[in-house]
């Protein structure tokens, strides 16, 4: 199979073959769409549609697996080192670019504004450190893993070893979180149950990676790249033509964020919006009133509900006003734990609907200067724990190993920030001209004149889209519209009123952007455990094909486990991926720079270093944040608790910036407290800082 | 290994532009972002501080990195350090 690179072909041949492959593919891929939507139009059902897309996305990634199956080690760990750049670059990109980015970050922007901006230059600005501080070092190292790098750089296997707690430790969260994404777009394309969705998505991850490695998911992740960024841009590109007539959206959509900062002051002072947040207020009392005395509130509410059935009866209401009022008396809760529950939730929801819609373009809203200062204080920690966590996440580090010069690593930073950037830069776009379509064309809707794609969502997922009638005067007010955020990608093609096709194409890039960011993570965690564990701790003596062997049966393994957890549901999922980045900023960046930048750093300071800025940020979190506290505490937390245990205001998804700071500070002290490295490693150094030392060969690519 | 001062001079260029690059990134970063409340003056519509941080950072970021590698290649051949053509 000499279409992903063979033996006896030169780099030019090679690349040159490949850009015909992608051609074909970008063709092929663009004719299965007007084909599907030529039979939409011929009156195929739209679950065909769904179908369609599931199984010719999942055939193909599963196709690429094949054509690529290999059991070398250097192919199977960094796809033989030959991946030019640019193709790189969109491996990257993909594998970087999660279900979050894809179908939640909009979503997000849309719901926070500025506040959501912070995710948008994190997950870039990260690559500038990428760029200047580790991929071109890394790649002249020239090993298969981020710990291979601890290990040779800080002598031993101590280093090494916690370099793999911590990569299958972020690794692993995030896994369970794209597989979770499958799980929800495959039910949601295809009409099947979440767990047989996990399942098959998981197949089409396993079959791609299980075979050919890095080599089968480098050009896996090249053709999810670009499906996933035509699946963002064509609905994108529809919507501000249809209101601004400009087919580049992030140009025109400053206009548009003028008239929806001009609404947003009218809509504040509304009176129609203003009533309906009242009645929201008084819900959020009532529940405050209940909150006090739970035992009497039950019965009173018991009362009520059945007064209102026998009332209803009496007056010989229709049936489903009857079954309704039944059905409201059943699930009323049954003991006093569970009817706390609900008060609490009926307080928080109802006080968070009675809050006046956030300025979007405002940074660092608040009610007072210190409010607005600590807004301020953690949007940029979050800033700076997503930049440095993304420039520590092994699953993107990794990619750079497989380029074939540190030239070409250099440029491929470069073009994976381009390719991430088309989308990022689309993200804010996206969400403004939602809004723009929400605030200015839905809102003042007579109730019973509402596009149709509102009662869709309504009825797929009211989670995600949920509209009533507040204040009984006929009109659809802001403040009447529950929104989740995903709805912003997921409904675009039908607010901009295209075919289901699209919205096909849509959830077929979702797809591709959870199963891409699977596949690097899965093999992160395979190989970690399979090369750094297996091999360099245990059996040194292993065939090269043992080695891939035992590599592909852990896969395996962890592919399941990861889909059992994420069958679990468990509710702070999103959470567990924030406080990845912080756990990867913590662990491995400064351990990782200083081992480049610093040659007195030693095996004790970088191995104390990472345990201490991990350890701060595992125990901040703990300490601050209700799921984690409640999972080592017996008691929930509270506000009072939750006050003193806050260290400067910041938030426990940002704890990664105690965590950098002093794993930098330990990793310095104690290394110099020490004795230097020896010669060897001190030589390993500097022959990571020069390309080559003669201008001719390349000394690093010793596992060529 | 024995470093030449040709080598030390090539390394001492690339810290010296990391640190360039390195401050540019922290001032449309951080410095930028500090002032955002009051950098919202109208910039083609926009208010400033949500285009910088929405578009204008993320091409200042294309660019750092974009320069980075032309620099270092050029530097590369130029000190003779580069890798040999790789087949």
């Amino acid at each position: 199979m000499s279409v992903f690179g063979g033996a006896g072909q030169s780099q030019s041949q090679f690349k040159s073959s490949l850009n015909k492959v992608f051609i074909w593919y970008g063709g092929g891929f663009a004719a299965f769409v007007l084909i599907l939507a030529v039979l939409e139009q011929m009156g195929m059902p739209k679950e065909f549609i769904g179908y369609a897309f599931l199984a010719a996305t999942v055939l193909l990634y599963a196709g690429i697996g094949v054509m690529s199956r290999t059991n070398d080690a250097a192919e199977y760990y960094v796809a033989g080192r030959r991946v030019p750049a640019i193709y790189n670059g969109m491996a990257t990109g993909s594998d970087w670019m999660s279900a979050a980015s894809f179908i939640g970050m909009a979503g997000t922007l849309y719901l926070t504004g500025y506040g959501g901006l912070a995710f948008i230059l994190g997950w870039t600005g990260g690559y500038c450190l990428v760029a200047l501080f580790l991929a071109p070092y890394l790649r002249k190292f020239g090993q298969f893993t981020i710990p291979d790098f601890l290990g040779a750089r800080y002598g031993g296997n101590m280093a090494r070893l916690i370099g793999v707690f911590a990569a299958i430790l972020v690794s692993f969260v995030y896994v369970v979180a794209q597989i979770f994404g499958v799980g929800l777009i495959t039910a949601r394309m295809t009409g099947l149950s979440f767990d047989v969705g996990v399942y098959v998505g998981l197949a089409g991850i396993l079959v791609c990676s299980f075979l050919g490695g890095m080599r089968a998911v480098t050009w896996t992740q090249v053709a999810q790249y670009l499906i996933l960024i035509v699946a963002y841009m064509v609905p994108v590109v529809w919507l501000s033509v249809k209101h601004t007539n400009i087919p580049v959206p992030q140009v025109s959509y400053g206009y548009l964020l003028e008239k929806v900062t001009a609404k947003e002051e009218v809509l504040l002072k509304d009176p129609k919006e203003l009533e309906v947040r009242a009645i929201f207020k008084a819900r959020s009392d009532a529940a405050v009133e209940k909150l006090k005395d739970v035992p009497a509130s039950m019965a009173a509410d018991k009362a009520d509900a059945e007064k209102k059935v026998e009332d209803l009866k009496a007056a010989n209401a229709p049936a489903a006003e009857i079954k309704a009022a039944e059905t409201a008396l059943a699930a009323l809760p049954k003991d006093e734990v569970a009817a706390k529950a609900a008060y609490t939730a009926a307080r928080t929801s109802n006080a968070a609907r009675a809050a006046p819609p956030l300025r979007h373009a405002e940074p660092f809203p608040g009610k007072d200067e210190a409010a607005r200062d600590i807004a301020r204080k953690n949007f940029l920690a979050l800033v700076f724990c997503l930049m440095i966590g993304t420039a520590a996440l092994p699953h993107i580090l990794m990619r750079f190993y497989t380029v074939p010069s540190v030239r070409e690593a250099r440029e491929s930073v470069a073009w994976s920030l381009f390719f991430i950037f088309l989308l990022y830069f689309t993200a804010p776009a996206l969400a403004v001209l939602v809004k723009f379509d929400i605030y200015t064309l839905l809102v003042g809707t007579p109730m019973d004149q509402l596009p149709g794609w509102i009662a869709r969502w309504n009825v797929v997922d009211p989670t995600l889209m949920a509209v009533s009638d507040i204040n009984k005067d006929g009109i659809l007010q802001l403040a009447e519209i529950r929104l989740g955020g995903d709805i912003v990608v997921l409904a675009t093609p039908e607010i901009g009123g295209l075919p289901f096709v699209i919205s096909g194409l849509v959830a077929a890039g979702g797809l591709a952007a959870a199963l891409s960011t699977a596949d690097g993570l899965l093999l992160t965690i395979a190989n970690a455990l399979s090369h750094d564990v297996y091999y360099k701790v245990v059996d040194p003596n292993a065939s090269a094909s043992r080695r891939v062997a035992i590599s592909k049966a852990i896969l395996v393994v962890v592919a399941l486990a990861a889909a059992y957890v994420a069958a679990l549901r468990m509710a702070d999922i999103l959470f567990l991926v924030s406080a990845a980045f912080s756990f990867a900023a913590a662990a491995f960046f400064p351990a990782l720079v200083l081992g480049i930048f610093w040659k007195r750093a030693n095996k004790w300071g970088a191995s104390l270093g990472m345990v201490a800025g991990l350890g701060i940020s595992f125990y901040y979190m703990v300490k601050t944040h209700p799921w984690m506290y409640g999972l080592f505490h017996n008691h929930a937390i509270t506000p009072e608790i939750l006050k003193a245990n806050t260290w400067w205001d910041i938030a426990p998804i940002s704890a990664g910036i105690f965590g950098v700071p002093l794993g930098f500070a330990v990793i310095i002290i104690v290394s110099l407290l020490t004795k230097a490295p020896d010669k060897e490693v001190q030589d390993m150094v500097e022959n990571v800082r020069f390309p080559s030392f003669d201008g001719k060969t390349s000394q690093g690519s010793a596992a060529h | 290994m024995q470093l030449t001062e040709k080598h030390r001079e090539y390394w001492g260029k690339n810290l010296k532009i990391t640190g360039i690059l390195l401050f540019l990134w922290f001032f449309v970063t951080f410095v930028l972002g500090y002032f955002a409340r009051d950098l919202t003056f109208s910039f083609f519509g926009w208010p400033f501080s949500f285009w910088v941080a929405a578009q204008g950072a993320l091409v200042a970021y294309c660019l750092i990195i974009w320069f980075y590698a032309r620099y270092m290649n050029n530097l590369d051949k130029e000190y003779g350090v580069a890798e040999g053509e790789s087949e």
